[in-house]
């Protein structure tokens, strides 16, 4: 028999790959938040593309991939954010501070909706979801401010200069994105985060081991929810039009789903890596249409069948590289 | 008045229809096939494509079209969910998602914008109608589809508790494991199960192409009344969705006469109701609240 000596073992958080990939994550934020000094106006509109793509992929991964929770009707928070920022400007607020006010009510308003529609389970929550996306798109048409599926737009945008506008709406999405990131990095290394990578692994393990999953849940839908919504705002001021049609499309929701699978589900790292993939893809061959749409279709299809862990999943199990750590890791 | 919940009643029915192979699929393989609108769809352009180049009646070539989608059910189980499903409960749910994009696409990229259907090809029944007592006229079309979702959901029901097959796909659905122990094959079962969801698909396409038009991306809209009926009428239950698919239609016959707009307000919001009720009525629930309402509970 042998015996294990137990000073053999350490427990590791930070390595040296992660302390420099974090180091280099701040560095990369303070370059974006000055490069629209020296980019011109196409890169800096694309680039807050990316930062909202980013922050969708990173909410749909903390439902999915840490609350176990898979839902197909999120452009129900993306369509609200941009609802309830119009109808805020409307009211003569300034549109950033509506923006603001917009997330905040959507995520107000998806704490019931939560407490509701998690008593569903699997595949009828997923559609349930689209359910209610379907029922608010229809309500939010019977307001007379949208004018049904012709839309309307935030006018109010107008009353800055076109140039400092495109700033700062790329410095908000930057913010947004740096800011629910870390939030989502630090919460998944507190206690609750541990509580939610337990529910990941095994919700009955982790119950037993007192977790309260119900509550936990609800965090997490609430949190997904009112990063979605902001997202919505922010793709409402750079888009300036407001179609209900286009914001509580299915189509959000199908790219959510694209970026998280290619680039790893319940993974930190693999949301973003398959936002900037779905980014480069899009920038490359959205001018091919139905083709483009067939091929991202294929590709998440795929990816569940053959790689279910997602291209990051897959590296960082054969080469246990960990650059954000959020858990722990025994080694010898 | 009468006249409106009668025509309800008949559009009910084919929501009963268009429900039957996904609440079969839900009851007895605990999958929600995503693409089940899509294939629906398909089914509807084959028959449509049938009708346009070859002159062939739709009710004839439901007799090809059945057969192929039950062949693209078991395909769809062995080659696609049965891999997924390793992946653990939720993965079925992005790759049957994954599906329907890519079907709705390539449908789009064949068919174009374009709206279709079958009336062309069926002759005067895409317009007669029956009269019933109180001058109530309901059309042929829509009564051949209530009694279609009648025979092939007792049908379904029959087969699942009768026979040999049907109870081996029953076991399986209960617990695969213990179901290999007393020899059944559940692979085998879970094949058949599938093929049969997909298949009565068919049927289904034939009633979406007579009663109306379809293009290339009516697949979302149907799959929700198809899982909306489910769910109604109680998940697991096949009766129950032809009761949830009347329901439904009331409920949207309802929204329509209370706002113009209202038809499918109505319908997604019976849906939400049902959800509260079935909430409610949870065992226990119901009493629990009372109770905490008196203050004998915390």
């Amino acid at each position: 028999m042998t015996t294990t000596n137990l000073t053999s073992f350490r427990i590791e958080r930070w390595t040296t790959a992660s302390v420099v990939a974090v180091c280099l994550c701040v560095a990369a934020i303070v370059a974006l938040a000055i490069a629209p000094a020296v980019l011109g106006a196409g890169a800096v509109d694309r680039l807050t593309a990316l930062f909202i793509y980013i922050v969708l992929a990173a909410m749909w991964n903390a439902l999915a991939g840490y609350g176990g929770l898979v839902s197909i009707g999120q452009q129900l928070f993306f369509g609200l954010g941009a609802y309830f920022t119009i109808r805020i400007a409307n009211l003569g607020v300034d549109p950033f501070i509506a923006m603001a006010f917009g997330a905040i009510v959507t995520t107000v308003i998806a704490y019931p909706v939560g407490r509701f529609m998690l008593k569903l389970k699997g595949g009828e929550f997923a559609i349930g979801m689209w359910v209610l996306a379907e029922l608010a798109h229809l309500l939010v048409n019977l307001d007379t401010l949208i004018q049904g599926e012709t839309g309307t737009s935030l006018i109010s945008l107008n009353a800055y200069d076109i140039g400092l506008r495109r700033n700062l709406i790329y410095w908000l999405a930057l913010a947004t994105m740096a800011g629910l990131l870390s939030a989502l990095f630090f919460l998944l290394r507190s206690r609750t985060g541990a509580a939610i990578q337990a529910i990941r692994d095994s919700e009955e393990a982790a119950a037993s081991l007192g977790v309260d999953a119900i509550r936990t849940k609800r965090l997490i839908f609430v949190i997904a929810a009112g990063g979605i919504a902001a997202a919505g705002a922010l793709w409402l001021a750079s888009a300036i039009s407001f179609q209900p049609k286009t914001y509580f499309s299915v189509q959000w929701t199908a790219y959510m789903i694209f970026m998280v699978l290619v680039g790893g589900i319940g993974k930190f790292e693999g949301a973003i890596l398959g936002a900037i993939l779905f980014f480069l893809i899009e920038t490359w061959f959205a001018a091919a249409g139905v083709w483009y749409l067939i091929g991202l279709g294929a590709v998440a299809l795929i990816f569940s069948l053959v790689l279910p862990k997602g291209l990051w999943g897959y590296f960082a199990d054969r080469t246990g590289l960990r650059l954000l750590p959020v858990g722990y890791v025994v080694r010898e | 008045m009468l006249n409106q919940i009668a025509q309800a009643i008949v559009l009910g029915g084919y929501y009963a229809l268009i429900a039957c192979g996904l609440s079969f699929m839900l009851s007895v393989m605990r999958v929600i096939n995503l693409a089940h609108g899509s294939l629906l769809v398909l089914g509807g352009y084959f028959l449509w494509y049938l009708g346009e180049n070859y002159q062939v009646s739709p009710f004839v070539g439901l007799l090809a079209l059945v057969p192929l989608l039950a062949l693209a059910g078991w395909a769809l189980q062995r080659f696609l969910l049965e891999r997924s499903a390793r992946g653990g409960e939720l993965l079925p749910i992005l790759t049957t998602f994954g599906l329907s994009i890519v079907l709705d696409n390539l449908l789009f990229e064949q068919f174009g914008a374009d709206t279709r259907s079958l009336a062309p090809y069926i002759g005067d029944l895409a317009w007669d109608s029956f009269e019933l007592p109180g001058g109530i006229f309901v059309g042929q079309i829509g009564v051949l589809t209530l009694v279609a979702a009648i025979v092939l959901l007792g049908g379904l029901q029959l087969f699942l508790s009768r026979t040999g097959t049907g109870k081996a796909i029953r076991a399986t659905a209960e617990d695969p494991d213990t179901a290999g122990i007393v020899g059944i094959d559940a692979r085998k079962a879970s094949a058949i199960a599938s093929a049969i969801a997909v298949g009565s698909i068919g049927v289904a396409s034939a009633a979406l192409g007579m009663r109306a038009t379809f293009d290339a991306y009516a697949g979302g809209a149907q799959l929700l009344f198809a899982f909306e009926a489910t769910i109604i009428g109680g998940a697991g239950s096949l009766w129950g969705t032809l009761i949830g698919g009347i329901v439904l239609a009331l409920a949207q016959t309802a929204g329509a006469a209370i706002h113009p707009q209202g038809f499918l307000i109505g319908g997604h919001l019976a849906f939400i109701l049902v959800l509260f009720a079935r909430f409610l009525f949870l065992p226990g629930e119901f009493t629990y609240r009372l109770r905490r309402i008196a203050g004998l509970a915390k």
